[in-house]
This record gives structure tokens, C-alpha cells and sequence, in this order.
């Protein structure tokens, strides 16, 4: 991450690296250290749910934490959706731990393994764009197929009165509109932000170390390495606190769907 | 910022691959491992469920029972309340008879004992007074010298004794 004149770039960590070329079709689809770590998700996340799949009556630890997170999102449907909602526990459950996965794996210490760098899957438009994409179509074809034209009137609250007939359908089709793009910006403004903040931190504490007058390191590094402490911890909360206002978010928008207004 | 500088050369690639991940999670976690789990959690809620009718169940048989063997009980304890006041009733009425049949013996025994009392104290009394009668005459005898008749002293001693 260092440059050729010793710079910190706190960009870099954002960087798609080809690791190994793949054309299909004329579209390069290289594997990438981006595939890379979805990868690694896809693989914690079966070792995880592969831990809970014992199926004991009297569970252990291991399917506690499994059930727990099962049983979370199942009920974030069912408070925000209904009984019906049990039918998209797989979709938000795949959506919530994938981005949790995700975030989590960005914050994991594999730097310290000389050559390599943790790579924020969800810090990516493409990536949280193609996952906001999946939400917001499932909330379009699960309205479509339940109510056909009917769900239009989902634009048109109930309770407006006849003179605000001309404004207020076009207001709830633009903020239905921008669900998509508030799904994926969110995400990945968050993802990228805290990197930023970390990694400029942590240029503070190196560059702090390497200067040549001694007072730098105690009036630069150490400060800003305590809160850098603290921005971590900070971030690990945003990770799993974006993780649920995607999956909540993607929830209410279903019951939009299901139970119009 | 590479997010941007880069979409055109990465997006296909970032497609590619977070479909082929995330259809994986979706196929093989969400609709694989997930109703597996929640199927293992709705048998155990449903398991808690049964065991917890059981043993209400249970327990209102076992209250059941216990008011029966109550109710036994207090019925027991009346039966036997009643044949121990019958049994005290008629030890009293028993004690009673036995009671004045003796006190009837007693009263016979003692007007028998009475009578018999009376007849020795009259007895006595009468021999009292003929050795009253021979002691004043031999006292006249010793006192005077005068001959005195048994019938004579007999008469001055009845005289002093119903006076005296």
C-alpha cells in the first residue's frame, strides 16, 4: 500500500487486482482479488452455518449462534411482514450474511501477513448495486405477481386528499424510485468511508513513527493510534449495523410489496 | 477512488462473480442449510410445546387424584368420628347402668350396714345400763352399806340416764 515515495495511498485498499485472467463472451471476467474474497465469504459463511447444522434438541454454542442469527432474521420478517413473510427468509438471509460476511472479512487483520490485503467486498458500487438491484426487483416482481396494476396504488397513500391527487403519487414514485440507489450508496459509502478513516489513521501512526523529529511519534502516532483503536471497534459495529439496515430495509420494502399500504 | 476509476474494466467481472457467490448462498445456505435449521428449531418449539401439555396435563391428573384422596380421607375421618362418639355413647350409657346397679347394691349393703350398726348400738346401750345398774349398786352397797334390788338401781340409773 505504500507507494514508490513512501506515501500512504488510503485508495489502494479499494484496488481490483486481477490474480488470475478469464474471458467469457468477449466480457473479461478475470478472478480477482475481489472474487477472491467473495470467495472467502461464501467459504466462512458454510463453515458457519455447516457448525449449526447438527441439529440437536439441546444445542451447543456453535448452533446457538447459528440459530441465533436464523432465527433473527426470521423474525425481522415476520414482525415487518407477517406470517407471508416467511417465504423471503432465504432471500434476506442470504442478503444479511452475505454483506455481514462481506464487511466483516474487510476488517479482518491479513495484513499482517507480508504481500497480502484484505479486501472490502461491499465497498464496491458494483457489488452493492447488483445487491440493492436483487432487493428492489424482488419488491417489483413480488408486487407485480400478487397485485398486478394494483400495486400502482401503492403511490397513492391512503388518506390523500383529492387536490394532493397530483403530487403526492409523483413523491412516493421517486422515493420508491430511489430505493435502489439509498440501498446501494449506504452500503458502500459506509464500507468506504471507514476504510478511508482507518487507513488514513493508520498513515498517521506510521508516518508519525518515521519522521525524523522526535516529538512526532508521541504527539501524532500515539493519539491517533488510541483512536484509531476506537474508529476499529467503531467500524465493526458499522459492519453489522449496515449489514441490518440492508436486510431491514430490504424487509420493509417487501411488506410494501405483499401488503401494499 | 478505484470504485470508479476501474467500474468500466471491473463490472463485469464483479457481476460474474457476486452472482455466481451469492446464487450459491442463496441455492445452497437459504434454501439448503436454513430451512434445515428452522425446521430443527420449529420441531424443538413444537417438542417444549407437547412436553409442557404433558405435564399440565399431568399435573391436573395429579390434582384430581389428590382431591379424591382427600375427599377419601375426610370420609374416613367422619366414619370413624361417628363409630367413636357411637362407642362413647354407649361406654357412657354402659358406665351409667353399671353405676346404679351398683349404687343400688351399695344403698342395700348400706341400709343392711345401718340396721345392723343400730341393733349393736342398742345391744350395747341396754348392756350398758345393766351394768350401770350393778355398778350403782355395788357403789350404794360400798357407799351406805344398803342393800339395793337390781330392779331398784335399774330404775334410778334409766332415771339418770334418759335425764342426764
Amino acid at each position: 500500500m505504500a507507494g514508490e515515495s513512501g506515501k500512504i495511498d488510503p485508495m489502494h485498499q479499494f484496488q481490483i487486482e486481477p490474480l488470475a485472467p478469464l474471458k467469457i463472451a468477449g466480457y473479461d471476467v478475470a478472478f480477482t482479488n475481489s472474487s477472491l474474497f467473495m470467495i472467502l465469504v461464501l467459504g466462512a459463511l458454510w463453515l458457519f452455518m455447516w457448525g449449526g447444522m447438527k441439529r440437536e434438541l439441546v444445542p451447543g454454542r456453535w448452533q446457538m449462534a447459528v440459530e441465533g442469527v436464523t432465527g433473527f432474521v426470521n423474525n425481522m420478517l415476520t414482525s415487518s411482514v407477517g406470517p407471508e413473510g416467511k417465504k423471503y427468509v432465504p432471500l434476506v438471509f442470504s442478503l444479511f450474511m452475505f454483506i455481514l460476511m462481506a464487511n466483516f472479512m474487510g476488517m479482518m487483520p491479513f495484513g499482517i501477513v507480508p504481500g497480502v490485503h484484505p479486501f472490502t467486498v461491499t465497498s464496491h458500487l458494483t457489488i452493492t448495486a447488483v445487491l440493492a438491484v436483487i432487493s428492489f426487483g424482488t419488491v417489483l416482481v413480488v408486487g407485480f405477481w400478487k397485485h398486478g396494476l394494483h400495486f400502482f396504488s401503492l403511490f397513492v397513500p391512503h388518506g390523500t386528499p383529492w387536490w394532493l391527487l397530483w403530487l403526492i403519487p409523483l413523491i412516493e414514485l421517486f422515493s420508491f424510485l430511489i430505493r435502489p440507489f439509498s440501498l446501494a450508496l449506504r452500503l458502500f459509502v459506509a464500507m468506504t468511508a471507514g476504510h478511508v478513516l482507518m487507513k488514513v489513521l493508520a498513515g498517521f501512526v506510521i508516518n508519525g513513527l518515521n519522521a525524523e523529529a522526535a516529538w512526532v511519534p508521541l504527539v501524532v502516532s500515539i493519539p491517533s493510534f488510541i483512536l484509531m483503536i476506537g474508529i476499529t471497534l467503531l467500524e465493526l459495529l458499522v459492519c453489522a449495523i449496515q449489514a441490518y439496515v440492508f436486510a431491514l430495509l430490504t424487509s420493509l420494502y417487501i411488506n410494501d410489496a405483499v401488503n401494499l399500504h | 477512488m478505484p470504485q470508479i476509476a476501474q467500474i468500466l474494466e471491473t463490472y463485469a467481472s464483479q457481476f460474474f462473480w457476486l452472482l455466481i457467490v451469492f446464487g450459491l448462498i442463496y441455492l445452497t445456505i437459504g434454501h439448503g442449510m436454513l430451512p434445515k435449521i428452522e425446521a430443527n428449531m420449529d420441531a424443538r418449539d413444537r417438542k417444549i410445546a407437547d412436553d409442557l401439555a404433558a405435564a399440565e396435563r399431568a399435573r391436573a391428573e395429579a390434582d384430581d387424584l389428590g382431591d379424591s384422596g382427600e375427599a377419601g380421607l375426610a370420609s374416613a375421618r367422619a366414619a370413624a368420628q361417628a363409630k367413636a362418639s357411637d362407642a362413647k355413647t354407649k361406654g357412657a350409657k354402659d358406665a351409667e347402668a353399671r353405676l346404679a346397679k351398683a349404687d343400688a347394691e351399695v344403698v342395700v349393703k348400706l341400709a343392711a350396714a345401718e340396721a345392723a350398726l343400730s341393733a349393736a348400738t342398742a345391744k350395747a346401750m341396754a348392756s350398758i345400763e345393766t351394768v350401770a345398774a350393778e355398778a350403782a349398786a355395788d357403789i350404794v352397797v360400798k357407799v351406805s352399806g344398803a342393800k339395793v334390788t337390781p330392779a331398784q338401781a335399774a330404775k334410778a340409773v334409766k332415771a339418770v340416764m334418759t335425764n342426764g
